[in-house]
């Protein structure tokens, strides 16, 4: 049966070429990848918007897949470099697009987040910078300390000093409101 | 009360509520874009890119478009405003908040020193309400704030507490800070003060470059690379500084930093366009390593005798450089720089945005007034249409230039060439064509937040230019009337240096900076191989670390296996070998230099070092041990000179705040 093959199993057979592997892959992470994109964006239409670019090239990123990395690993890698990315091409464009016209879009979008979970966490993650905002929002979806090192490609004891940091930011965001 | 965010729990329960689920419609189309690119994959294994996410027109994009034009001019009327403060007010929070409001890499007393300056929250909330109008002025960088301000206070998922409003009112507070250079009318002289706090939406770009590691001489004894007389890495940290921020490492080039500052090195006597000195002398953060100091100095050529100029400014006029301290300020530099021309020099001036054109025919320097209103006409609107803008310049330049003309295009702007050529090594083989039609090519950058400087340099370095980055009226002062004759009157094209060590003298060697301009070792002799240019009276410095045979500092232990010593057979520390042509030729000439063991080191090279020191310092270089910015300060505090413009002083005072941010 399909469904209680490993997720490495299935990458394997997926980087072979085998498209039922693939889609079964993509179909039991999907969930995941959008979940992460959402932290590090912060903004729904964004997420998904950055789900397309992840899903779009996931088929040729597959094929460079080593049976030797965890896969949930190895995808977080991929979400994580696509988000990266975006961000980079995002500010080539901000001037081009002077930003008015991706405002609409967002805007609808966000009325719909407003109203239900634009909360406090939520904008207090877009405070952050983005180095510490990518890391907590790994090591909030339960990821290690360890195998987030390895899908930002630094160090483990980077990334206890950027939680450690990114704790401060929110405890002193936090700090202000409860003092007035 | 208890501290929530001590195991993160109630956060990861609070991210999960917060996570919204993906949109099933998307997700399906997602999912079969996947799997169609997975079936298209098997058969051609094809490359897939990410897709582009092209600017997305959205239905209010004209009504913005109607705002900004008005507002730009200051003709809003009180109702108008009234009804653009209710736009505002909603729509600019979605986009990003976070790039907003957050510099690239916040310090805390960045944070807290903004925080310190809110009083009480309804308060600021008010007067970020009534300052809206004025706001408008520049609606670009500022109306998210104003929303932010504006938001409703919702309810809190964490400990149970309802933020207060504080946390929104606090990005009023920067709009407050922000507001003082926006609103700022056409600025008068100096008006850009280095000590405002300016926090922008950053989508700068800068060169990534390592910084040059330590090579064992045995193992690689020369060491090439091409000079470079640009001074930008400077400018932007001094901006960053000023705006307390440390800059980052791949901000600080330590060459353009050291060449930022005129030196006063020896004139060259022997009929060559410049002289070429190489002294050892002493570290100042390592008493066991030497620094081999190699200084040019160009020839001040009298400026009556220059040939007649043909400038092409090319401007850049896109809607982001409608900011005091990018275009008006274009302005005023550009007129400063009029004023050094003589009557007999030509100026052209093509403007991109959206569509490039020509806004001024080549006209006589000496028709000022013609010059002086066609740059006023100018106004910030449209996007960047870099590559057709370049197209133009190169083309007017050439129809302008005649037989013993220099031609030079300025280019100025504050950020991206993203409408055209999309990929930077297109631009580059683009301008390094052009490149042979003998037009020079400069850039000055304007401007912060938007900075492409990874671009910026790819241009100058490729088209035989020099990049500068003008951020007050002073710099502009500097780069385009002091140093004018540099800035535009090249003396030798394509310098390129080629140090061989002495193995039996120098274990090891590190080239401190000129990471962006590293040359193989063949290139040197390659006379087609593109290298730096050096203008009139440019000084041009570059230092090594070096670590003498037998010397305690060694980093590297000797090998077992080879021949740990190599037999001595000179006392030179190693051997200079210098190539440069003069303008219009092809064939370049060859300058060669021992290098010799016991020099003395001049002011001019102590404070040389001394901002190699502080760059080293920016980059948290491991190679420094102890030493640290006390050091640097001191050194550079006893080698000031003359110091008659003041630059030194400037560069003290940066050090003593890169200090303080540091700790």
């Amino acid at each position: 049966m399909r469904m209680t093959v490993d997720d490495q199993q299935l990458a394997a057979a997926a980087a072979n070429g085998d498209a039922e592997a693939f889609s079964a892959l993509l179909g039991r992470h999907y969930d995941r990848v959008f979940g992460l994109a959402f932290r590090m964006t912060g903004q729904r239409a964004e997420a998904e918007d950055l789900t397309q670019d992840i899903c779009a090239a996931l088929p040729d990123k597959m094929a460079h897949y080593q049976p030797s990395a965890r896969f949930s690993t190895w995808l977080y890698r991929v979400v994580v470099n696509a988000a990266h990315d975006r961000r980079r091409r995002a500010a080539t464009h901000t001037k081009a697009a002077s930003g008015w016209g991706d405002w609409e879009v967002d805007r609808q979008a966000a009325i719909a987040d407003t109203n239900s979970q634009l909360d406090w966490l939520t904008r207090a993650m877009q405070a952050l910078p983005d180095d510490l905002r990518d890391t907590l929002a790994l090591i909030l979806d339960d990821v290690t300390h360890a195998d987030a090192a390895e899908i930002l490609g630094i160090s483990p004891g980077t990334v206890s000093w950027r939680v450690s940091e990114a704790k401060k930011h929110l405890r002193a965001l936090k700090e202000q409101e409860d003092a007035s | 009360m208890s501290d929530p965010f001590d195991d993160l729990d109630d956060l990861k329960d609070a991210m999960r509520a917060a996570t919204p689920a993906p949109d099933a419609a998307r997700k399906a189309e997602n999912i079969a874009l996947a799997e169609k690119n997975f079936a298209t994959r098997q058969e051609t294994a094809a490359q897939v890119r990410f897709t582009s996410d092209r600017p997305k027109q959205g239905f209010f994009r004209g009504v913005f478009s109607m705002f900004k034009a008005i507002s730009t001019r200051q003709a809003l009327t009180a109702s108008t405003a009234l009804v653009a403060i209710g736009l505002f007010v909603y729509l600019p929070a979605l986009q990003q908040p976070a790039d907003v409001l957050t510099p690239p890499h916040p310090e805390p007393t960045i944070v807290d020193s903004i925080a310190g300056t809110l009083e009480a929250d309804s308060r600021v909330r008010v007067q970020a309400e009534g300052e809206a109008e004025e706001m408008l002025v520049a609606p670009m960088e500022a109306p998210v704030m104003a929303e932010v301000a504006d938001m409703a206070a919702p309810t809190g998922q964490l400990s149970g507490a309802a933020p207060s409003p504080s946390l929104l009112a606090r990005p009023a507070a920067t709009a407050k800070l922000e507001r003082r250079s926006l609103i700022a009318p056409p600025p008068p002289p100096g008006y850009a003060d280095d000590t405002q706090v300016r926090i922008e939406p950053d989508t700068e770009a800068f060169a990534e470059a390592e910084p040059n590691p330590l090579k064992i001489t045995t193992e690689e004894p020369v060491s090439t690379f091409s000079i470079d007389v640009d001074t930008a890495s400077y400018a932007i940290l001094r901006s960053s500084l000023n705006n307390g921020q440390l800059p980052n490492a791949e901000q600080v080039r330590i060459e353009e930093m050291v060449n930022y500052f005129p030196y006063d090195y020896a004139t060259p006597s022997d009929g060559a366009p410049f002289s070429t000195r190489a002294t050892v002398i002493a570290t100042p953060w390592n008493p066991e390593t030497r620094l081999v100091h190699i200084a040019l100095q160009g020839e001040k050529p009298a400026l009556d005798e220059r040939p007649p100029l043909n400038l092409v400014f090319l401007i850049d006029t896109s809607g982001s450089m409608d900011a005091p301290n990018k275009l008006p300020l274009l302005k005023q530099s550009f007129q400063l720089m009029l004023a050094q021309l003589r009557p007999e020099d030509k100026v052209a001036i093509v403007a991109y945005a959206g569509s490039a054109g020509q806004v001024l025919e080549p006209t006589q320097a000496s028709e000022r007034a013609t010059i002086m209103a066609a740059l006023d006409r100018l106004d910030a609107g449209g996007s960047t249409a870099g590559q057709e803008g370049l197209q133009q310049a190169y083309s007017t330049a050439e129809a302008m230039s005649e037989d013993g003309d220099v031609s030079r295009i300025i280019l100025a702007t504050d950020g991206d060439f993203n409408v055209g050529i999309y990929d930077p090594d297109e631009l580059k083989d683009f301008i390094a064509k052009k490149r042979e039609t003998g037009t020079y090519l400069s850039v000055l950058g304007f401007g912060r937040g938007n900075l492409d400087d990874a671009t910026m340099q790819a241009l100058a370095q490729n088209g035989n230019g020099q990049a500068a980055y003008i951020d007050t009226l002073s710099e502009a002062q500097k780069t385009l009337v002091d140093q004018l004759g540099g800035a535009l009157f090249p003396i030798a094209n394509d310098v390129k240096i080629q140090v061989e060590f002495n193995p039996a003298q120098i274990a090891e060697y590190r080239l401190i900076g000129y990471e962006t301009r590293a040359l193989k070792r063949e290139d040197f002799n390659n006379d087609r191989i593109d290298a730096g240019e050096i203008g009139a009276g440019h000084a041009v410095t570059a230092i090594y670390e070096v670590t003498p045979v037998g010397s305690p500092a060694r980093l590297s232990d000797p090998l077992r296996y080879q021949p740990a010593e190599v037999a001595a057979t000179s006392e030179e520390y190693g051997f200079l070998r210098l190539r440069y042509k003069r303008p219009g030729e092809d064939t370049s000439n060859l300058i060669e230099t021992p290098i010799l063991p016991g020099g003395e080191a001049t002011p001019d090279m102590q404070f040389a070092t001394a901002i190699a020191g502080f760059g080293q310092l920016l980059q948290n270089s491991p190679y420094l041990g102890d030493w640290s910015y006390t050091q640097a300060i001191d050194l550079a505090n006893g080698a000031k000179g003359d110091d008659a413009f003041g630059y030194r002083s400037q560069a003290v005072q940066l050090m003593r705040l890169a200090d303080s941010l540091s700790q």
